[in-house]
């Protein structure tokens, strides 16, 4: 258990000197780069199949992410942003929908599926472990 | 003449899959074998009469006969041979009969290994893959019949489609996906054998009805992993899964199939779970029928959806029936299905499979939602929605982190019930290999939640499964002084379904390090450079050789040789391009890639200068992606050896029964 | 069988079958656009294809939307490496010159492309009665929700995207609707080209 503490504790401290460490070199670029990115990865390539502005190879991405760059530099919201392509081209746009209103039962189904299933799964093994032992139960 | 042989070829097998269909029920009420015997042979003749068609359009297209429709749809004399073969599976009316080939071989190899087999489940299996059968003769004789008439000839044709002619991997993938996908009904139709024959209540129908999804599974596997390979290599964003409805209609069955696989067990060995069970096994078979829906009727936009007349009538017309009389079936006969459970413990494999099966199908269910809301929102809202990458992946990263995690308990846990030393002497020893993976994540850069979890669970995971190997050995080479090697080898083909089992663990361990790494860690850099101008990325520094073109039989390739740089040496040169075919506007990315051991250097030509002055290069480092083919190989391994048939057939079963330390007992 | 079960399961398959019967009957390709009537996107791009007299003008010139309020504009979106700008091309240009001494001006824009092979593709089709503009980074085609090539935007005297036409255009749509917007200009707007 020790060794595994030792660990634990190594990974702890990595954690910190790297993650402190990456900090301090982020320049204001990295940052507009990451939030490109993340915005990028919410658009939908228009000339493309499913693929993201950010993933897509094709030129009308390309130029799509460039304006997600400059629109970012000149100080708008990531929201700002995506609502700007939601304008001119509609929700088809945004690769996740928006949780709102009817689309937030594509997010709400899969969560209840689990819930509901854990539930059936924690009453069924409950019920299963009180009945009595039968010796039937042994191998076919 | 091959229109004729084709058509003809066609048209008599659907009289033989109908006769072959109504023999079935006739000689089971009227108890005569010899009328099976008839209904026997409608396969064995519904397998060559397809076998003919199907070779006919090879030689049709190989010979370039453009009289055939489908021919003259997707062949050119310029195509080289291999895409022109291989073509036969490139658009609509070919795949639906290269689907009807392979199941008419499936159905050949059901009956001929279990023909000699007591009771009328396989007369009935027969019937069921016979219906089936019959669908796609009608399909192939009807909306997608491919021999039709052309006239007056062509005297050439526009070649299949560029993406489809660009790689080697299209030759691989869709057999695979055929062979996986089409087999997903040789379950169903011993499930419908079960209920029909009332054979459901015993378990042995389960036995034959796992090792032959074994079988298919491993080919589905397979063929998904193909196809995301093909996918890296040709589509050239250096992604390989992009939730496409394609991609995704492949997953869904594989989902419920790995559930069934894990729930058969527990019905095997308790007897519980019967009903769901045969709910997993109709299910598997209908996403499959549902994702051709999907992808070949163009109700969803996606990467090679084909367009179509009515085709999508009538598949949406087999669905309407197989759903219904699944349901109907299933539903009518489930109370002699239902199952008095039993667990002795909470703290069971048992229990592990249960949770496993809640997150495969909750998994599966995500994918549909996700799949289906488009449609869904524009029904109701009468908006165009779009469901993607970020959709599935916020959705289904915690549910593919539970899961790995559940591959490391299951393993570990006993059947029925275990003390609480056994589980400490189980469960806590793997948690070494978490803190040693989680380690290596944060070193390596990963700093996403999810990232950092599944390193973490893979260590736990693998840990766990390679333990069974190891503690399974060390009581062989206690018992019988065996070595390691041979104690290991004996230890896997003593009980080739459960260490099967463990292998296919281990591969898909390689996959989720790849695709963690590789989505997490990537870098990519991008420049417009002129010949002796350099890019630099993950340490590596590649230079621009030379920008060329150059006329190809079929196509105009574009292209730029990069050199990589050690020390101003050049080690090895990388030669991304862009193909051009003749009408298809926008080119074809053939992206070079070369790989390490831990990574690959991606190289894509996005854009040239015509006069060979400068080229656009785009440049991803992608960690560890070889480790998800290398998986995948290890996973298609597991299957093998899960599926090889065992020389005795009971002893699998009862070695599987029996607790690790009695390994030596069952041995001896 | 129990029949009673069996009819509750099979109320579950009919609501995907009916999902799918409505999805077949529609195209999952034909995305509408937001942009009909509202107000066009400005923009101010330079000529780089002159056009022929009586509509050219010189290359280098600004074209700028704000200037062309009370006209009616048909915005085309186009390029050289497109197979569907071929079969349009005529009708355009002819549509151009029935139109000239009205308060309409066709412009189009180029997607994508090389102004060099734009040029040569226009000698190639035998010119462009109109002028066409370049949309370097295309900005202006973004700005427009434009997901290919050919696409054209009809925009009314007003200011507003009057309609959007998907692929190849053809005369008698375009005359209609150009023609049902001129019906409300006043008069003396439409003096001048």
């Amino acid at each position: 258990m020790t060794r595994l503490g030792t660990l634990a504790l190594l990974a702890v401290a990595l954690t910190c000197l790297t993650s402190g460490g990456a900090r301090a070199m982020q320049s204001r670029d990295s940052v507009l780069e990451a939030r490109t990115s993340a915005v990028a990865s919410q658009l939908r390539c228009p000339v493309c199949q499913g693929l993201s502005i950010q993933d897509s190879p094709s030129e009308l991405a390309q130029s799509m992410r460039s304006l997600v760059r400059e629109q970012l530099a000149a100080g708008r919201t990531d929201l700002e942003v995506k609502s700007y392509f939601v304008s001119k081209y509609g929700e088809w746009i945004l690769l996740a929908p928006k949780p709102t209103g009817f689309n937030v039962l594509a997010y709400a189904l899969p969560i209840l599926a689990v819930v509901i299933g854990g539930a059936v799964i924690a009453l069924a093994v409950r019920r299963w472990t009180t009945t009595p032992t039968r010796s039937t139960s042994e191998l076919p | 003449m091959n229109n004729l042989i084709g058509h003809g070829a066609l048209l008599v097998t659907l009289p033989f899959l109908l006769l072959g269909v109504i023999m079935v029920p006739v000689a089971l009420r009227r108890g005569r074998p010899d009328l099976v015997a008839i209904a026997y042979g409608s396969v064995y003749a519904n397998f060559l009469l397809v076998s003919i068609a199907a070779l006919t359009m090879i030689v049709a297209l190989v010979t370039h006969d453009f009289s055939v429709s489908y021919v003259a749809q997707v062949g050119s004399r310029a195509t080289p041979l291999f895409y022109t073969i291989i073509s036969l599976w490139g658009a609509l009316e070919g795949s639906i009969l290269f689907w009807a080939w392979v199941l008419s071989f499936y159905a050949m190899l059901v009956v001929s290994i279990n023909r000699s087999r007591a009771g009328t489940l396989v007369p009935y299996a027969a019937m069921v893959l016979m219906l089936v059968s019959a669908f796609f003769a009608i399909l192939l004789i009807g909306p997608a019949d491919p021999f039709q008439l052309v006239f007056p000839v062509p005297a050439d044709g526009p070649g299949p489609n560029p993406l489809l002619q660009n790689h080697i991997l299209m030759g691989v993938h869709p057999p695979l996906l055929y062979l996986g996908y089409v087999g997903m009904s040789v379950p169903f139709a011993f499930a419908i054998g079960a209920l029909l024959s009332g054979e459901a209540e015993s378990n042995d129908w389960i036995r034959l009805t796992r090792n032959w999804t074994v079988l298919t599974w491993g080919f589905l596997s397979a063929a998904i992993i193909a196809g995301m390979w093909w996918s890296y290599e040709v589509l050239g964003w250096g992604g390989y899964w992009a939730w496409d409805p394609v991609e995704n209609a492949s997953f869904l069955p594989w989902l419920t199939a790995t559930a069934f696989l894990h729930s058969a067990m527990v019905q095997e060995r308790r007897s519980m779970l019967r009903l769901w069970n045969i709910n997993l096994v109709v299910g598997t078979f209908v996403l499959t029928i549902l994702g051709t829906f999907l992808t070949r009727s163009g109700i969803i936009s996606s990467v090679h959806a084909f367009t179509t007349g009515t085709i999508g009538y009538y598949f949406l017309a087999f669905i309407g029936i197989v759903l219904l009389s699944s349901l109907v079936m299933v539903a009518g006969t489930s109370g002699r299905l239902k199952t008095s459970g039993h667990l002795d413990s909470a703290a069971s494999r048992e229990t592990v499979f249960l949770l496993n099966n809640l997150f495969l199908t909750s998994f599966m269910f995500t994918v549909l939602v996700g799949t289906l809301f488009p449609l869904v929102a524009e029904a109701v809202r009468g908006v165009k929605v779009s469901v993607g990458a970020p959709f599935f992946n916020r959705m289904a990263l915690p549910m593919i982190v539970a899961l790995l995690f559940l591959m490391g308990v299951g393993p570990a846990l006993p059947w029925k019930s275990a003390s609480r030393d056994e589980l400490r002497a189980k469960l806590l020893p793997p948690i070494g290999g978490a803190a040693l993976l989680v380690v290596i994540a944060l070193v390596a850069g990963i700093r996403d939640v999810y990232g950092v979890l599944a390193f973490a669970f893979v260590g736990y995971s693998a840990t766990s499964n390679v333990r069974e190997f190891w503690i399974g050995a060390r009581a062989r080479h206690a018992a019988h002084g065996e070595s390691w090697l041979v104690a290991l080898v004996r230890l896997v083909t003593g009980n080739r379904r459960r260490y099967g089992g463990y292998i296919a663990h281990l591969g898909v361990f390689f996959v989720a390090l790849g695709i963690t790494a590789s989505s997490t860690l990537r870098t990519e850099t991008e420049a417009t450079l002129r010949p002796g101008e350099s890019i630099s990325l993950a340490g590596r520094t590649m230079r621009l050789k030379v920008v060329w073109g150059r006329e190809e039989k079929q196509r105009t390739v574009v292209g730029a040789t990069m050199e990589m740089l050690d020390g101003g040496r050049v080690t090895r040169t990388l030669e991304p391009r862009m193909n051009y075919y003749p009408l298809s506007g926008q080119p074809v990315p053939t992206p070079d890639v070369h790989s390490g051991p831990f990574g690959d250097l991606y190289l894509n030509l996005m854009a040239v200068r015509p006069d060979g002055s400068n080229a656009t290069i785009k440049a991803i480092y992608e960690p560890l992606v070889p480790w998800i083919w290398f998986g995948g190989g290890v996973i298609v391994f597991g299957a093998a050896i899960g599926a090889w048939p065992a020389r005795r057939r009971t002893a699998s079963v009862v070695d599987a029964a029996l607790p690790v330390g009695a390994v030596q007992e069952s041995a001896a | 069988m129990n029949w009673k079960r069996s009819l509750f399961a099979a109320c579950f398959a009919i609501p995907l079958i009916a999902l799918f019967m409505f999805g077949l009957k529609h195209d999952p390709k034909d995305i509408p656009s937001p942009l009909p009537g509202t107000v066009a996107p400005l923009f101010a791009l330079a000529v780089f294809a002159p056009g022929q007299p009586p509509l050219d003008h010189p290359v280098g010139d600004t074209i700028r939307l704000a200037a062309l309020r009370g006209h009616v504009l048909i915005l085309n979106f186009w390029a050289s490496w497109c197979l569907s700008c071929r079969d349009e091309h005529a009708t355009l240009s002819a549509l151009a010159r029935g139109y000239v001494g009205k308060p309409v001006h066709f412009v189009g824009s180029l997607y994508q492309d090389r102004t060099s092979a734009a040029t040569e593709w226009i000698a190639e089709m035998g010119g462009q009665s109109y002028p066409s503009v370049d949309d370097p980074k295309a900005r202006t085609a973004i700005d427009y929700g434009l997901y290919g090539v050919p696409e054209t935007f009809i925009v009314a005297p007003d200011g507003r995207i009057a309609r959007k036409i998907t692929g190849p255009v053809d005369a008698p749509t375009v005359t209609r609707i150009v023609d049902s917007l001129l019906a409300v200009v006043p008069p003396a707007n439409g003096a001048t080209r």
